[in-house]
């Protein structure tokens, strides 16, 4: 951040760019330095791009490249096999967003709280063996996603670790990976309700019915909640306690000279200084959920019911599977693609640096005369 | 700003470049897909690539022994990788040009791979291509076109642990024939905290069930689909009754992934699988003793599934007229039946039925269900229906089967119908 900015200010306020042999030399030396990292780029990531979109909007059987003659350029077909028709393909397409939206929506929150929450702990002064915690919380994340999946198995199995510490608070606890059953229709059940009302369940949106979209996520897909909540609060954790450390403390001891107690201290003057950090952990949790891929080809491969498929999964299912529809595949990799980037966009706009509001201003004014008052009526 | 834009430019000019030229390589190499006229076979004389998708040490070694073997014989030279994910690997052989030149081809790929040309339908130059069971030689049909050499075939039969009959006070006159006589007997095993019966809870076993009522996913000429008929519907409301009598549970409810596992680790005393079975008992539960019986019949008659894989060759390969002689070398009738001695499976030309009756009587039920035997599906897009209907079997025990069947029912007519 620091490079650039200093950069932008300088190449700003210097005179006009340096000319002659000098300049020359200079701009190659330039290109020559940059040329592997964007050779690299340029290999790895943007003509895979631009093929990929090739693919998305072509007939491309597989076979030969997708630039080679006789594949031929089809529009939008792709896509709308996905978004429309009522097929095979949008019916997998709208479960995978589905799955995918609850595991964003429950673990992008509680991974933040937790990272948070650790971060804290770890940061008192009153704990000992800091290291030794930050280190343990840590590891989840640095170990192998397929080594944890695996665990994650076992621990989850039907008769597994977690369903014994279960049985001994007498719960039959469920058969995790193999329950497709939505979490707010277990809780539906439990209160008596079987089945949905009629406009929810005869309603379909991308193939999926509205009662199957409220339906939460599925037991199986808790599981992997749980899992990416483990793994990757430890690294969420790290980036929290690197913005603690960075905050001076003299705001702090202004607050507890002011009378805050630790509850407000943490919500009024921490938290708010901890808002680009927040940006941040949210951003990269939101994307990363949404490209969760390692956890489902290894765990569950979509199943129960597919209520575990994820598009990213879906995708590679798509194209490498036994029916090989690559374009379809590319497509469905580019629509997850415009999800990310609406849902980063959407979140900057709640989460931008605002001037304080009228309401609150006043709010404050009020406080700050009470405060005068106060004092007066001391002297 | 303006800065900015042409640099963004010029990094977008070199994108493109870069692109074209690879396109420009890559088209260079391109080779005529599709039509691949069978008598005008390369004439390659390199070493064959073989991509096989192995089960185990067992198999491979097999492989690579008669491919060893080969070689001697004629002195091509053949290179035999297993694969870790065959149908990726695959894919990305095709896609860059240079796929192996002989390798398996499961039921499921053989329609996508036919449909892009990927593989060379070489069925009609084989020696011995009326040697081959009429329902294999199908299953490797497309667009009537005999595509590959079927490798080897496995059905379904059903298992039983002789201990646990025994303990139930059950004798060889009690051995099922009839759903009725299944369900009694299923009821009977249930004890000691393990039930009477475990499948995988997928249309890979449970279809069996539907072909013994009659049933079928499509009708034979594949172009219409029959998922929700009347005889389907009455064969999972069957297997539906055996799940709430609590005499039989799928193998993802006793916690294994599979009912070969759930019934080694004696959770269940029977179970219905194919062949591949043999080979797990013996290498992962050789303590446990069992017989392997025909399956049950059903409202109309005997029925079973069959699974198979062929010897596909790329059609990209520039070998394929060696290709052609190893697949004929490994088809032939010695070199299947010592596949056969190696991994359990069963040999695809009729000619060496009776040898294998002889060599394996214990497992005879396997091979005289063959002639009752439905294949899987095979159009393009199926298999992705099949995929999307076992996952709703898993659910079963809970489910109205009418509206199960009606869904995929849809989505197979629209498989069909592409």
């Amino acid at each position: 951040v620091t490079a650039t900015t200093t950069g932008r200010a300088a190449s700003a306020g210097r005179a006009p760019r340096r000319h002659g042999r000098a300049g020359r030399a200079e701009a190659r030396a330039g290109w020559l330095f940059t040329a592997p990292t964007l050779i690299l780029l340029g290999v790895f990531l943007v003509i895979p791009v631009i093929m990929a979109a090739w693919v998305s909007v072509s007939n491309w059987s597989g076979i030969n490249s997708p630039f080679s003659a006789g594949v031929k350029y089809v529009g939008f077909k792709n896509y709308s096999q996905l978004l429309s028709g009522g097929t095979l393909d949008e019916q997998n397409f709208g479960a995978s967003l589905r799955n995918n939206l609850w595991y964003v929506v429950f673990v992008v929150p509680l991974q933040t709280a937790l990272a948070l929450g650790l971060a804290m702990l770890v940061n008192s002064r009153m704990i000992r063996a800091r290291g030794f915690f930050r280190t343990a919380f840590y590891f989840p994340s640095v170990t192998s996603s397929v080594a944890i999946t695996v665990l994650w198995l076992f621990l989850f199995s039907s008769t597994g670790t977690v369903n014994q510490v279960l049985s001994w608070l007498g719960i039959h606890g469920p058969n995790w990976f193999n329950e497709p059953t939505g979490l707010f229709t277990l809780i539906g059940q439990v209160f008596g309700i079987h089945s949905g009302p009629h406009a929810l369940t005869s309603h379909t949106m991308l193939g999926v019915s509205y009662w199957s979209w409220l339906s939460g996520p599925s037991i199986a897909m808790s599981a992997f909640i749980l899992l990416a909540i483990f793994t990757t609060s430890g690294t969420f954790m790290l980036l929290f306690i690197a913005a603690l450390q960075n905050l001076s403390s003299d705001i702090e001891e202004a607050a507890m000279i002011d009378g805050a107690g630790a509850w407000t201290r943490f919500w009024r003057v921490t938290f708010p200084q901890l808002r680009p950090t927040l940006y941040t952990v949210l951003t990269l949790g939101l994307i990363g959920c949404w490209q969760v891929f390692d956890a489902v080809y290894t765990g569950t491969q979509g199943a129960p019911d597919n209520t575990t498929n994820v598009p990213a999964y879906l995708s590679y299912q798509t194209a490498f599977g036994s029916d090989g529809q690559w374009g379809v595949g590319s497509a469905i990799a580019f629509i997850l693609f415009g999800i990310i980037v609406v849902f980063t966009i959407v979140q900057r706009l709640v989460l931008r640096e605002r001037g304080v509001s009228r309401r609150r201003m006043r709010w404050i004014r009020r406080l700050q005369e009470r405060g005068a008052s106060m004092t007066e009526e001391i002297h | 700003m303006q800065r900015r834009t042409s640099r963004l430019l010029t990094a977008g000019a070199l994108a493109l470049t870069a692109a074209l030229a690879l396109s420009a390589c890559s088209g260079g190499s391109g080779f005529s897909s599709g039509s691949s006229d069978s008598s005008k076979l390369t004439n390659g004389k390199g070493t064959l690539n073989v991509l096989i998708g192995s089960s185990g040490d067992a198999e491979t070694n097999a492989v690579k022994a008669a491919a060893a073997s080969f070689t001697t014989k004629t002195g091509v030279k053949v290179d035999v990788q297993n694969a870790s994910n065959l149908p990726q690997q695959m894919a990305q052989g095709f896609s860059s040009g240079s796929p192996a030149d002989v390798f398996y081809t499961a039921t499921s790929q053989l329609a996508s791979w036919s449909k892009n040309g990927s593989l060379l339908d070489y069925g009609n130059d084989l020696s011995n291509k009326n040697d081959y069971y009429g329902t294999l030689k199908s299953s490797f049909t497309y667009n009537g076109k005999f595509m590959c050499a079927p490798k080897d075939f496995s059905t379904l039969a059903l298992f039983i642990n002789t201990a646990d009959w025994k303990a139930a006070g059950l004798t060889d006159a009690d051995i099922p024939t009839t759903w009725d006589q299944l369900a009694t007997v299923s009821k009977k095993l249930t004890q000691d905290g393990r039930v009477g019966l475990t499948m995988s809870p997928q249309w890979e076993r449970l279809g069996a069930f539907m072909a013994q009522a009659g049933g079928s996913l499509t009708n034979a000429a594949q172009t219409k689909a029959t998922v929700n008929s009347a005889a389907n519907v009455k064969a999972l409301d069957y297997v539906q009754s055996l799940l709430k009598s609590g005499s039989t549970a799928f193998s993802s409810d006793l916690g294994e992934s599979w009912g070969g596992d759930a019934f080694g680790k004696n959770k269940a005393a029977m179970t219905v699988e194919g062949n591949w079975l043999t080979g797990t008992m013996t290498n992962t539960y050789p303590s446990v003793k069992y017989k392997v019986v025909e399956l049950p019949t059903g409202p109309s008659g005997a029925g079973t599934l069959q699974f198979t894989n062929c010897w596909g060759i790329a059609s990209q390969s520039k070998n394929q007229s060696n290709a052609l002689k190893l697949v004929e070398y490994l088809t032939s009738a010695t070199q299947q039946l010592k596949f056969s001695k190696a991994y359990g499976v069963m040999p695809t030309l009729t000619s060496t039925a009776a040898e294998w009756k002889k060599q394996y009587p214990q497992y005879s039920a396997f091979i005289d269900e063959a002639k009752n035997a439905q294949g899987v599906p095979t159009k393009a897009g199926t298999a992705d229906v099949i995929t999307a209907f076992d996952q709703k079997l898993s659910s079963l025990k809970t489910t109205d089967v009418k509206t199960l069947l009606d869904g995929v029912q849809k989505n197979m007519a629209a498989a069909l119908k592409q």
